[in-house]
């Protein structure tokens, strides 16, 4: 059977799950390969979120929030610009390539924008193929 | 010594080595004169750092027959695996002492690697090593005289828990003798002992809750630096001084020893049960302590963080929820 990735995405509950929504709505196809979790702020993705993401089995991570400038508690998108990168380095020390988690800022009015990231994102990480990361740790000898 | 501990039989108390260095071992020595205390309710029947009983001698035992076993150091090896699974048969409370056998400490940084790459960096590539001839351990090996074996290397290092049920947990690179001493005196003096599967021998607070140092609530942070580029103020809390300390992710019990040496806690103590994956928390603290908003000043600031992995999971990276580096060519 052909490789369909799993796909966890954080979106923020004001812009960027409205955004998905409205991509729904619309009635613009896109790939099925995300599992959307709702938070209220893109501020509110914690590493640890991520990490279990990975951990269970998950191919790739989307995370978004509003524009800068946009969040509804001012500062969460930025606090999540800042844990991302950070996050990031250590990704990749854990042998987690960079292209399995992004972080893409979507508005309300973004439905067309998401499901073209949303599609664009699955073919990025369908190319990488499965993340091992899991049957890895669980070969515990 | 009280009354009611002057009549008990004696405890019957194990203590072993895994994959560790052997300062678990001299922490029990630590206990100087308290050692008279220890002995006078306790009969040490097995500790290969200061008493002859063999392996067969413990293989020998009745299920149960020793009371408290305090195995120190990871699992890493076939042997250390074995004597685990034994140990675990053989006692009542099984305790896992110390970084290594808690969260897989400093042996357990070797996830970043494995089995091939140790052995390709040991036995060929290093410096010192000329070995033409390729010769690697095996762990059986026919000569005339019969067959030789050694333990098998495992590609990973486990935390003791990954590999057998622990009763307690008592951290701590080593840990500090006066919290093994309070242990094990409320296991002899029968004192109520909290459930199974608790961290004992340290609270549920962070190092920061603790730490003397002065600190401000919001920290905001330009640029970190290595410990050897600030001269510390000695009052200042390290991070507020642009120093990784792992303070906010570390379980206190230590008495914030390394702070009050002027030098950064480094999280030998393992998280608090509210935040069990060390780096996940440190990560999370630090970015918002980050005092940027600009993504190219955020991607310069988070750079001088040379080493998040290795600092982060010093003490814990088997234990961590990531547990090992994923390197594509194992299978
Ligand atoms: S970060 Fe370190 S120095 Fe600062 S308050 Fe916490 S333990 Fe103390
Ligand atoms: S200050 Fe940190 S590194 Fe030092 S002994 Fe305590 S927990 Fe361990
Ligand atoms: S509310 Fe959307 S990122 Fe904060």
């Amino acid at each position: 059977m052909a490789f369909e990735p799993t796909i966890i995405s954080f979106l923020c509950n004001w812009c960027s799950y409205t955004g998905a929504d409205l991509a729904g709505t619309s009635r613009i196809p896109y790939a099925p390969n995300l599992r959307t979790i709702r938070i209220m702020c893109s501020g509110r993705i914690e590493p640890t979120f991520v990490l279990k993401a990975f951990r269970e089995g998950a191919d790739g991570v989307l995370m978004c929030g509003c524009h800068p400038g946009d969040c509804h508690y001012h500062e969460g998108n930025y606090k999540c610009l800042r844990r991302y990168h950070l996050l990031q380095k250590y990704l990749q020390q854990m042998g987690i390539k960079k292209e399995r988690v992004r972080l893409e800022w979507i508005s309300a009015s973004e439905g067309k924008q998401f499901a073209a990231l949303a599609n664009e994102f699955t073919e990025t990480i369908r190319q990488l193929g499965p993340c091992k990361i899991k049957g890895v740790m669980e070969t515990l000898t | 010594m009280s009354k009611e501990t002057k009549n008990k039989p004696k405890l019957k108390l194990a203590i072993y080595w895994g994959a560790a260095c052997g300062g678990c071992c001299i922490s029990v020595l630590d206990v100087h004169e308290k050692l008279f205390d220890v002995v006078a309710v306790a009969d040490l029947v097995f500790w290969p750092i200061a008493l002859d009983v063999k392996y067969a001698d413990v293989e020998a035992m009745e299920n149960g027959f020793i009371d408290v076993t305090l195995y120190n150091g990871a699992v890493r090896n076939s042997e250390n695996e074995h004597m685990a699974k034994l140990l675990r048969q053989k006692s009542k409370i099984l305790i896992a002492y110390g970084s290594c056998a808690h969260l897989g400490g400093i042996p357990g940084l070797a996830n970043f690697h494995n089995k091939e790459e140790i052995f390709e960096r040991v036995y060929h590539t290093s410096e010192s090593t000329v070995n033409k001839e390729r010769v690697e351990p095996v762990t059986s090996y026919k000569v005339a005289e019969g067959t030789l074996s050694l333990p098998e290397f495992f590609n990973d290092v486990r935390a003791l828990d990954q590999v057998v049920d622990v009763d307690y947990y008592l951290p701590g690179c080593p840990p500090q003798t006066e919290r093994f001493v309070e242990v094990f005196m409320a296991i002899v003096t029968n004192a109520s002992l909290p459930p199974n599967g608790s961290v004992v021998g340290a609270t549920e607070k962070a190092q920061c809750d603790e730490c003397q140092r002065k600190k401000t609530d919001n920290k905001r942070i330009k640029q970190f630096k290595r410990l050897v580029e600030v001269i510390d103020d000695g009052e200042t809390c390290f991070l507020e001084q642009g120093i990784i300390c792992m303070g906010p992710a570390t379980r206190s019990g230590c008495g914030y020893r390394c702070i009050e040496g002027n030098s950064p806690c480094q999280g030998c103590y393992g998280p608090p049960s509210t935040s069990p994956d060390p780096g996940a928390k440190m990560m999370s603290a630090i970015a918002t302590m980050i005092d940027s908003n600009d993504p190219d000043e955020i991607i310069k600031i988070v750079e001088q963080i040379e080493d998040p992995a290795g600092t982060f999971y010093r003490f814990s990276l088997p234990g961590s929820i990531l547990r090992r580096k994923l390197i594509e060519t194992q299978t």
